[in-house]
């Protein structure tokens, strides 16, 4: 406490605006609090979980334990596939619309874009019903793709996209133009390399998603096969229905938090600069 | 015999024509899956609404009710009113809450000199964790007497106590939210030009007058942005519920979205949960449109 | 740092493009299976679907763990309405009706023609058959079957001078017993509860409650039909004010104790009376550090509990060499009283078949852990656990209207008469 007052005279705050800092300070390590007592369970010998005060070395006993309970390799990869084929066809479904929202004068434009806003304020989350029905009807109930298939557009990125797009400048295109350069040229040597940034913050949303997207994979995903690490998460905790052993569950959580917290802390600014990117209107 | 300016109107009317047929196509993957999963279910969802069905019609097939389960729902369901109820609650609540908590911590963020890295991360956190491991976090908190709140508080059952449950579930859902609006504010606090506040400065207004003239104006497409954003989260965050408390006790904690979950898939009661399901699009319809109508549609048309 | 974080992107992407094969040379059965009690079960399913598939080498049985019993419910039904049923899945006893309903069951008669077939289906206890069986067929096939026992800390019976082994036998001991146990801090805070009978949704609320009903005469909240409920009966309401009472009076804990802490609660010794399933008895019997012990439950005019837990089904609509294989392997988990008798053993699950008891690994592991005999001796008061067409919904009903009740948003006597309103507009439809 010492040292904060002293800096923050530096900053010559007034008494007020002391007392929001201090505030705030707190406000940043109470919100700390539950990762650090997930952590503290996830790695502490079981015999001291319910013990607030116990202090030990920590053990990877939990993970060894939990590891071998369930096939979380599996569910790994699951994810990883989700992920990844979500975005694969995002990518592509986003620029391709992004592209024509940007540049191309047509019929009905309104029409449609007002359509693709639909998408943001009825998110397929909120449809799992007949979403469901209509997966089971494509015979996809129970694949990964039936998993991805509802997210491969997204307006979202469609309209992060358009508004980049307009702010690279057409001469540049119809310099390429000119030069007899086709559409499909011209949006991957000209365009998508401006894009990158963009993609980036897109992509960084939606694989945050998808990787923590959990009901509507509860419901499409039935064999241990094909689940995803969200929902291997949600039955390993309720297997300890009558245990509720908190070192294993805790364990679990860490399991399935750690690779996007580990990421988030090693690219910090750009996580938090791709995430804002994605909101500037 | 044509004037100039019809003629180029008629140029302009085949080069549309012409790129109307381009641009149809670059949208047609989007599209396909648009109209699949947003636009068809929207429709499908009010159809079956309109049966009876659900186990007792597994073997005949659906019966033709008309309206009779909206009628239901708005007459007899007490645990569709509950939930219609929780999430207005949730939504009148987590929705300010958030905003407030993300306008304080993005102002915080941005003049804070040391320890701002580490400021952000703890805000901001909670927005990678997945609504499941959250639960399990949170469910451990809250257990009663060795949770860690049990080390505070011993007699506290939050969960289990129909006045308590939705706020502990709250407070968690805001702790989830609250930095991820934030970013978005530390986006539009960047974007506001520093020579406001020197003008504001030389006008006299001290920092609290400078926000409410300055900042906050220059953030309201930001804002109308995030309160998109969390709207349509305080309907759609329903995960955390199926670990920590089906929905109970007694229902205080049900949301519309989980109960359409129970109704559909717990119950198999297609029926009941389509008129439920309908009733949410229109919520978030309604909401869509008094944002768009009452403000300004340069967020939307940048 | 910008091209890193693009990599990562690109190889999920690449990772998003691996296919995925899968050869198939024996007959494959998936079977959906719910765990609802700690101790680990999973792994011993699969060791056992293991080691049948030595045996059968061109049988193999995939077990699917799929949460709880509901959620196994759900996915099973999910996957008939998607046209994939299964050949065979362990489900809840009580989806009996349901099922039934749906016209989705085989029954076991048709195939169990010879004399050893129908000794198999005779073998079993009647009072696991009694939610197993329906207009004299058998659609169901014991496997976990449990019944509720009442755990005790005899440490703090003895601290509190009771004697540890005098557990109460009637409602009244029971809350005397109770509230001598529940321990106070000095600011009047209570730091431990004499009892805990967990009645939470999430958990099995209405399962519960039959405890409080069955001991009174064996009386039955449903119609062994499943058409017919009787939340508004004065004994239902009776055992429900009573329940609530021992929150009231302070040997409870107030609200809805979950299920799922239960059992934690009472190996933390926050408790020192628990009702639960003997399905977790081995998983007590492991973490328990101290001195406890199991009893029937307390009478109020009879002994009685429900019996609870999970039978096999055989589907409709499916090859029949498959319905063939799943049969085979049925027969091969359930008529081996030593295999039924290990399976007890490992997870204190009641053997469904008392020829297992006869076992001498079972003679030899009830000598040395008396508990394991507690529910088979209370099998003479079981009934069958609560079970009516639509099964879904009427529970949603009565668990939701024992929190009602619980809670005090509503006295138990208009929580029932309420449940009793809206489960008949339910059940109205299979009369």
């Amino acid at each position: 406490m010492k040292t904060k007052t002293a800096s923050s005279r530096r900053w010559k705050l007034s008494p007020p605006m002391l007392v929001v800092y201090v505030v705030m300070f707190l406000t940043a390590i109470v919100f700390l609090i539950p990762l650090v007592w997930m952590v503290r369970t996830a790695f502490i010998p079981s015999e001291h979980t319910t013990n607030l005060l116990a202090i030990d070395w920590p053990t990877l006993d939990n993970f060894t334990r939990v590891w071998q309970a369930a096939p979380w390799s599996t569910y790994y990869i699951n994810t990883f596939i989700i992920v990844g084929g979500v975005l694969a066809m995002q990518f592509f479904t986003v620029v391709l619309a992004g592209y024509a929202f940007a540049r191309l004068d047509f019929h009905l434009k309104n029409t449609l874009f007002i359509l693709f806003l639909l998408q943001i304020m009825i998110a397929a989350d909120v449809l799992i019903l007949p979403n469901y029905k209509t997966i089971s009807a494509l015979g996809l109930s129970n694949t990964l793709l039936g998993a991805m298939l509802p997210f491969f557009a997204s307006a979202m990125g469609t309209f992060l996209i358009r508004q980049t797009i307009k702010t690279i400048p057409y001469e540049l295109e119809e310099a390429a133009k000119i030069d007899g350069c086709s559409l499909p040229r011209l949006l991957l040597q000209i365009y998508v390399p401006l894009l990158v940034p963009a993609l980036i913050a897109h992509g960084t949303i939606a694989a945050s998603y998808q990787w923590n997207n959990f009901l509507w994979n509860l419901i499409v995903i039935n064999s241990v096969a094909n689940r995803p690490l969200t929902v291997g998460l949600a039955i390993f905790a309720m297997s300890y229905e009558t245990g509720a052993q908190w070192s294993d569950v805790s364990a679990a959580t860490f399991l399935v938090a750690a690779p996007l917290l580990t990421l988030f802390f090693v690219f910090q600014k750009r996580f938090v600069h791709s995430f804002a990117h994605s909101g500037i209107k | 015999m044509q004037t100039n300016i019809q003629r180029i109107d008629q140029a302009n009317r085949l080069k549309k024509r012409r790129t109307t047929w381009l641009a149809w196509l670059m949208l047609l993957p989007s599209m396909i899956i648009l109209a699949v999963f947003t636009l068809y279910p929207i429709g499908e969802s009010v159809y079956m609404s309109l049966f009876k069905n659900n186990m007792s019609t597994f073997v005949t097939g659906p019966v033709w009710v008309g309206l009779q389960n909206y009628v239901n729902l708005f007459t007899r369901d007490a645990v569709f009113k509950k939930a219609f109820y929780n999430n207005l609650i949730i939504a009148a609540v987590t929705i300010p809450s958030s905003v407030t908590l993300a306008v304080a911590m993005a102002l915080f963020t941005n003049k804070v000199g040391r320890g701002k890295s580490f400021v952000r991360v703890a805000y901001f956190y909670p927005a990678l964790l997945p609504m499941v491991a959250v639960a399990n976090i949170w469910l451990f908190i809250y257990t009663p007497m060795y949770g860690l709140l049990g080390y505070i508080a011993p007699t506290w059952r939050l969960l289990e106590n129909v006045d308590t449950v939705q706020w502990a579930l709250i407070i968690m859902l805001v702790w989830k939210q609250a930095g991820y609006v934030m970013i978005f504010y530390i986006s539009g606090l960047q974007g506001i030009d520093q020579e406001m506040y020197e003008a504001a400065k030389i006008d006299g207004a001290n920092s609290v007058q400078a926000f409410w003239h300055v900042t906050w104006p220059m953030l309201k497409p930001t804002t109308i942005y995030v309160m998109i954003i969390t709207m349509t989260n305080a309907y759609k965050m329903v995960d955390h519920l199926y670990i920590m408390t089906k929905g109970g006790p007694d229902n205080a904690s049900n949301m519309l979205l989980f109960y359409v979950y129970q109704k559909a898939f717990d119950q198999s009661n297609v029926g009941v949960a389509s008129a439920v399901t309908v009733v949410l699009i229109v919520i978030l319809l309604l909401a869509t449109v008094v944002q768009f109508y009452t403000q300004d549609k340069r967020t939307f048309y940048a | 740092m910008k091209k890193t974080f693009f990599l990562l992107l690109v190889c999920l992407l690449l990772i998003g493009l691996v296919p995925f094969v899968q050869a198939q040379d024996v007959i494959e059965l998936d079977m959906y299976f719910p765990v609802s009690v700690g101790g680990g079960p999973d792994a011993l399913i699969t060791a056992l679907c293991d080691e049948f598939h030595q045996e059968y080498p061109n049988i193999k049985v995939n077990p699917v763990y799929a949460g709880s019993y509901a959620d196994t419910r759900t996915k099973v039904l999910a996957a008939i309405q998607a046209g994939n049923t299964p050949a065979i899945a362990l489900m809840f006893s009580i989806d009996l009706y349901q099922l039934y309903s749906m016209d989705v069951l085989y029954d076991y008669d048709s195939f169990a023609t010879d004399k050893a077939g129908q000794k198999w289906l005779n073998g079993f206890y009647d009072g696991f058959m009694q939610n197993s069986r329906l207009n004299e067929k058998t659609y169901g096939i014991p496997w976990q079957r449990s019944t509720i026992i009442m755990y005790y800390n005899k440490d703090m019976f003895r601290e509190a001078g009771l004697d540890p082994e005098m557990p109460p036998t009637t409602w009244a001991e029971l809350k005397d017993y109770a509230q001598k146990l529940t321990v106070k801090d000095a600011a009047g805070n209570t730091t431990r509860y004499g009892v805990q009978v967990p009645s939470d949704k999430a958990g099995y609320a209405y399962w519960m409650l039959q405890t409080f009903t069955l001991t009174q005469d064996g009386f039955n909240i449903m119609s062994p039909d499943g058409t017919e409920v009787f939340f508004n009966d004065p004994r239902t309401i009776k055992g429900l004010e009573f329940w609530k009472s021992l929150s009231d009076d302070g040997c409870q804990a107030p609200g809805t104790p979950k299920w799922s802490t239960t059992v934690s609660d009472f190996l933390e010794q926050k408790v020192a009376i628990m009702y639960h399933t003997t399905g977790n008895l081995t998983n007590v019997r492991k973490n328990a550090k101290f001195d406890f012990g199991t009893s029937r439950l307390p009478a109020d005019t009879s002994y009685g509990s429900p019996t609870g837990g999970g039978n096999f089904y055989l589907f409709k609509g499916v090859p029949e060499e498959e319905t063939k294989a799943a049969y085979t392997f049925i027969q091969w988990m359930t008529n081996n009283p030593e295999r039924v008798a290990q399976w007890s053993i490992d997870t204190g699950y009641v053997a469904t078949r008392p020829e297992a008891y006869e076992t001498q690994r079972m003679i030899d592991y009830a000598n040395d852990f008396p508990s394991a005999l507690t529910a088979r001796d209370q099998l003479e008061f079981a009934h069958a656990e609560f079970s009516v067409y639509d099964q879904g919904a009427v529970q949603d009903i009565l668990d939701t209207a024992i929190e009602a009740a619980m809670t005090g948003t509503k006295t138990p006597e208009k929580a029932m008469q309420d449940a009793q309103i809206a489960a008949d507009a339910i059940l109205v439809d299979y009369r």
